[in-house]
């Protein structure tokens, strides 16, 4: 009998192990994370990680919302997407002591509106976007968001746009001046009627495609990403990318710790993971944009540190973060993009 | 009904009727948990109050069906009036998936009738030939057209390579690129039960209809024609249904720059708009708009079934 007992027991010991190593349930954008950093993390801690992809901020709150909180550990939604989440309870908090790895933060991104002091999460990869232009099809002046909404006519019709309201509509705003959730009824209209009669000169919307059809040469110009714009001319496109005068949208892409995760501990044990500057750089490396972590410069390649993309000219207008708009707010914008899309 | 079978209990009838309820479980299980429950949940969620970015509040609205038919204008305090913008995206999806259906026909049919004329031996590999390219996924399929047809790609290069054209032919982003797309994706969905119609055609009648002195025409309007046409109507509901809700062909072939109603309801969930409730009902509305069809076509064949 004793035996049996101190077997069991030691056969409990031996599964509770197995389970404080365990596993981890990211919900992540697709092709953001390199395998092999994912590899590392399982190799220095035993933790299996498993990742389901997403291709909008919108789809991932949906499926949150469907039911799938309390599967995932965490997941990476953009800045205001983070305010969105924080707002409606999905996100659970950390203490600075358990994110041992928090003084990494750089200093500006560390007390952000959309999660004040950094208790929900943490910088994973910034960003810009704007426009790049195929240098081969046009040689003129690209400082103006007018290249996308009053093209010049070697760029009529090869034009992409971002299929994301979010986007088109606030370079839209920031191209005529307006502010971002504005009530004006006049400045909403003037922002639809402008939007309509450029659709004229678009040859199509697309977000998971705007760097192919630049490599392609389906499309000449095209609004984009910096971090696309980088790759399709790492590609072999002659594309330039733009910091117009009007501004363009700057986004932060964050990990968020979310509420209910099966398994916190290996979540926080994950998220001081990427904030290690040699993990961080690998992500940056991979996805050509721009980490929030302190540190990361001596592990960045040279190309991805010294690209155009990542390094705005001194005197370039500075971004503008997406702003939440209220409900009502929301709807008229709304209204302009099915009016758009129609 | 009754009779010395019955209480001998070892009929087929008594044995199935003391098993009918665990017989029709099954059937039931699956009517009940894939199409009514679905159907049942759409219902409900699209006579709900939408909560901004995705979700519902359970409270009863009509807002949804009042956003498909009616425009208040931009702020909403304009007088009501109908609202052609979700019923033009339902025009032009029925458009394209009826000019997709008409090029699955025009193609299909001969196929199939050239299958059906093979000696029997031979039929199986011309079918397993039809069926090969469905093998790969819809989407790769999709992007591979796209990557055929557009600008610099090898169909431009080819026909300026061979002079027939001197520019390039604008294809890709346009409405016949998504009736292209369309017609390749469901073109299998055509052959097939039109072939099953032609194969079982007795091509003798042809024969007895000739001596009549029927012209080929004739033979193929009066004889043909009606034989094959409960085949060539599955075959063109089979393509124009699922025609109608897709959303690959036009978002990677036409540039997505007009919500086609697939793209109208994934933009519903999937993306900014986030309005739970109208994706509902755009979805009940085209499923009633199919139902009806479904009606239409059982209706018909019913009447031909009569003697």
């Amino acid at each position: 009998m004793k035996l049996l007992f101190t077997t069991t027991s030691a056969l409990c010991l031996l599964a509770s192990a197995a389970a404080a190593e365990g596993t981890l349930s990211v919900y992540h954008w697709f092709e953001y994370m390199p395998q092999e950093l994912v590899d590392k993390f399982t190799a220095e801690t035993g933790i299996a990680v498993t990742i389901d992809t997403y291709d909008s901020n919108e789809a991932m709150l949906a499926s949150l919302k469907a039911g799938k909180l309390g599967q995932y550990d965490v997941a990476v939604p953009a800045d205001f997407m983070v305010a969105i989440m924080g707002a409606s309870g999905m996100l659970d908090t950390f203490t600075a002591e358990e994110m041992t790895n928090i003084a990494n933060i750089a200093p500006q991104w560390l007390d952000v509106p959309f999660d004040q002091g950094r208790k929900s999460s943490i910088p994973y990869q910034w960003g810009s976007t704007s426009f790049a232009v195929n240098r081969d099809v046009y040689k003129g002046d690209i400082s103006s968001l007018g290249i996308i909404f009053n093209p010049p006519d070697e760029l009529k019709g090869k034009i992409n746009v971002l299929d994301s309201q979010n986007e088109v509509l606030i370079l839209g705003s920031l191209y005529l001046g307006i502010p971002q959730c504005s009530t004006d009824r006049d400045q909403l209209r003037a922002l639809s009627e402008m939007l309509v009669n450029a659709k004229q000169h678009w040859a199509s919307f697309g977000s998971d495609t705007a760097k192919d059809v630049m490599v392609s040469g389906d499309a000449a110009a095209g609004m984009i990403y910096n971090g696309f714009a980088a790759k399709a001319r790492a590609e072999g496109a002659n594309v330039e990318y733009s910091y117009p005068k009007e501004g363009h949208v700057l986004w932060m892409d964050n990990m968020v710790l979310l509420k209910d995760a099966p398994n916190r501990d290996n979540a926080i044990k994950f998220m001081n993971f990427l904030l290690e500057p040699e993990n961080a750089a690998a992500v940056t490396n991979y996805a050509a944009y721009t980490s929030g972590v302190l540190g990361v410069e001596p592990f960045l390649d040279e190309a991805i540190r010294t690209s155009p993309e990542n390094n705005p000219p001194a005197d370039a207008t500075p971004g503008v973060f997406a702003q939440v708009c209220d409900d009502e707010t929301q709807a008229l914008y709304d209204a302009i993009w099915i009016n758009l899309k129609k | 009904m009754a009779g010395p079978a019955t209480d001998s209990g070892s009929s087929a009838e008594s044995t199935y009727r003391s098993a009918r309820i665990p017989l029709l479980v099954p059937t039931w299980v699956m009517i009940g948990v894939f199409l009514v429950l679905p159907v049942a949940l759409m219902a409900v969620y699209s006579f709900l109050t939408k909560e901004m970015r995705g979700g519902v509040i359970w409270e009863f609205s009509l807002a949804a069906y009042d956003q498909f038919f009616v425009n208040r204008g931009l702020f909403g305090d304009e007088p009501a009036s109908l609202e052609w913008t979700y019923i033009n995206v339902f025009a032009r999806s029925i458009a394209q998936a009826g000019i997709a259906t008409v090029l699955c026909l025009l193609i299909g049919f001969p196929t199939a009738w050239f299958i059906a004329t093979r000696p029997p031996e031979t039929r199986g590999v011309w079918l397993f030939l039809i069926t090969v390219p469905y093998w790969v996924n819809l989407l790769i399929r999709t992007v591979s057209l796209r990557f055929l047809i557009r600008e610099n790609g090898p169909l431009n290069d080819a026909l300026m390579g061979a002079g027939v054209i001197s520019q390039p032919l604008a294809l890709i982003n346009t409405d016949f690129a998504v009736q292209l797309g369309l017609f390749y994706s469901y073109l299998p969905f055509m052959v097939l039960p039109v072939y099953a119609a032609v194969e079982r055609y007795n091509f003798t009648w042809s024969e007895a209809a000739a001596d009549l002195y029927a012209s080929r025409w004739v033979v193929l309007r009066e004889i043909v024609l009606p034989i094959v046409k409960p085949g060539i109507i599955a075959g063109c509901l089979l393509v124009f249904i699922p025609s109608l809700g897709a959303f690959l062909a036009p978002n990677l072939l036409g540039g997505a720059k007009s919500f086609m109603i697939g793209s109208l309801i994934d933009e519903q969930f999937k993306k900014s708009l986030g309005n739970w409730p109208f994706g509902a009902a755009v979805s009940m509305i085209l499923m009633s708009l199919v139902l009806i069809l479904l009606l239409l076509y059982a209706r018909s064949t019913a009447r031909q079934e009569r003697p």
